[in-house]
């Protein structure tokens, strides 16, 4: 069974919708992209995989043990963390700051739990750096590293390389793909075409049709030929 | 000067006095953070307005512990002004709008036609900025002051890192399965019962600025929630702390004069952020 199955989702706020009849599914160890336009509903699709949103219909099903709370994601930059007063060591931590089985106190291993993904990401040297006076790659990488921390199966990123530099947004990819190489599922928000093709296995096409393909079927087809010459 | 304080010391009122406003000082400061930063400090004025036409009320019932009105009146309005403000943003600030407007002209309507005392104005302005000193506290109020902060403390430390998570990132914690809900209703009733008890020593028109003015400062000079609340806490304390001797040696009113304190303070780190930023 899969991790992920979503049948006739529609998706919206209030009773408008925004993206309707999404078929797809997630398998363990998938780099799934979701690409389209600005505005065809990316982020509520997260949301509501997310379960911070209703389905207007459809169902999204989770198997093979998932949980639906089991799923980190790092969010599309919001307006109130740019100014909040607050270590990276403490957003990372913040990551196991889950449901009511957690205690109200972080353990020791909680503690090295934290110090390994700072590790793993490559910054560790920021552990007590303030959040907000970070380039923008390296919040990224802290929002990253708080995901991970929720979870080891899955990860849901939405665009996490806007307003990167070159460099940077490389630099990124390469750590998505590593992780996804060690066995965490990837699904990843982008505007990036190219990367998409480059890094994913499968690919979600949201617009006028939602198209579900392997990369190679998105490759050979119409939409994914024009996509990639303009 | 010395000898003047050491005499009033000697009085127990005076040493309540002075315990009750660190312990109100220290709770205020708390949530501070948190309320400037999930823009929760609308809801925080609302109460306040909300509190004090509950405390009219209560004055023209001729209740003895006010408070025992004034709280459970103040818990409700804050869990219904959060349930308006999660819907929609709003209609969330024209309630809270709605809600204080009118408590404040209900408040003085109902004072102005029952009250009894020759001294209407006084009262008023006494709910408003707080008495002139809080030695006119009574020792039942004393003693619930005193247990409320505690209360307030414990939460508090029991549920810190839930109120970061909640806090910094509300969606996340949504997302990875926190009651984020419950810990809203939590923060809102914790507010609540901070505002009632911030009453007692500024009055309801200047507890915001106890609640914000310390957080505001520690967020010029630190950087992480760690520090800032507990420099919030700390500098917090010590503005009451200095407020409430002033008012006692200089005979000035308690709550106006702790709050200048705490204006005071933040310009003083403002000034310190600024050279803090300078040097790098
Ligand atoms: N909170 C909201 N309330 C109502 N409509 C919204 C809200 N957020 C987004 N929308 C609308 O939903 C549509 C899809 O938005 P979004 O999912 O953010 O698109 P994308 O991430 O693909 O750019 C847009 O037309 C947007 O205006
Ligand atoms: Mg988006």
């Amino acid at each position: 069974m899969s991790l992920i199955k979503v049948k006739d989702l529609s998706l919206g706020y209030d009773s408008k919708v925004v993206a309707k009849d999404l078929n797809f599914e997630v398998n363990m160890g998938d780099y799934l992209c979701i690409v389209g336009e600005n505005g065809s509903g990316k982020s509520t699709l997260m949301k509501t995989l997310l379960g911070l949103r209703k389905p207007l219909g459809g169902s999204i099903e989770f198997g093979d043990g998932l949980k639906s709370t089991d799923i980190g994601y790092l969010p599309q930059q919001s307006i109130v963390q740019k100014d909040f007063p607050a270590s990276v060591y403490e957003i990372v931590i913040s990551g196991l700051c889950k449901g009511f089985s957690k205690s109200l106190f972080y353990s020791k291993r909680d503690k090295e739990t934290v110090l390994s993904t700072l590790e793993r990401l490559g910054i560790s040297s920021l552990k007590h750096r303030c959040y907000r006076e970070l380039s923008g790659g390296q919040q990224q990488r802290v929002l990253l590293a708080r995901a991970l921390c929720a979870t080891e199966k899955i990860i849901l990123l939405d665009e996490p390389v806007a307003g990167l530099d070159p460099v940077a947004t490389k630099e990124m990819y390469d750590t998505i793909q590593d992780l996804n190489k060690d066995g965490v599922t990837v699904i990843m928000i982008s505007h990036d075409i190219a990367a998409a093709v480059k890094y994913a296995t499968n690919i979600l096409h949201m617009g006028d049709d939602n198209v579900f393909s392997t990369k190679e079927e998105y490759l050979n087809s119409e939409l994914g030929r024009n996509f990639s010459e303009s | 000067m010395m000898d003047k304080l050491s005499l009033y010391m000697q009085y127990p009122m005076v040493r309540y006095a002075f315990i009750v406003g660190i312990l109100i000082a220290l709770c205020s400061s708390l949530l501070g953070v948190t309320l400037v930063l999930k823009r929760f400090s609308f809801i925080g004025d609302g109460l306040s307005h909300v509190a004090f036409g509950a405390m009219a009320i209560a004055a023209v019932l001729n209740f003895t512990n006010e408070t025992l009105i004034v709280l459970p009146v103040t818990i409700v309005s804050a869990i219904l002004l959060l349930r308006t403000g999660a819907n929609t943003k709003v209609k969330g600030d024209a309630a809270i709008a709605m809600i204080s407007v009118g408590a404040l002209a209900f408040g003085y309507l109902l004072m102005n036609i029952f009250s009894t005392s020759s001294n209407l104005t006084g009262d008023v302005c006494s709910t408003l900025f707080g008495s002139l000193s809080i030695l006119t506290l009574t020792k039942s109020e004393v003693t619930l002051c005193i247990v409320l902060s505690i209360v307030v403390l414990i939460i508090f430390i029991l549920f810190y890192n839930k109120i970061f998570s909640v806090t910094f990132d509300e969606d996340f914690a949504k997302a990875t399965g926190s009651p984020v809900e419950g810990y809203n209703l939590l923060i809102a009733v914790v507010i609540a019962v901070i505002i009632v008890l911030a009453m007692n020593l500024v009055g309801s028109l200047l507890i915001s600025a106890l609640v914000i003015f310390p957080a505001l400062s520690a967020m010029r000079l630190f950087k992480s929630f760690k520090s800032v609340t507990i420099f919030s806490a700390v500098l917090s304390v010590v503005c009451a702390f200095s407020g409430l001797l002033i008012s006692v040696l200089a005979g000035t009113p308690t709550g106006s004069t702790i709050v200048a304190v705490d204006v005071l303070a933040f310009f003083v780190c403002c000034i310190g952020g600024l050279f803090k930023g300078a040097k790098g």
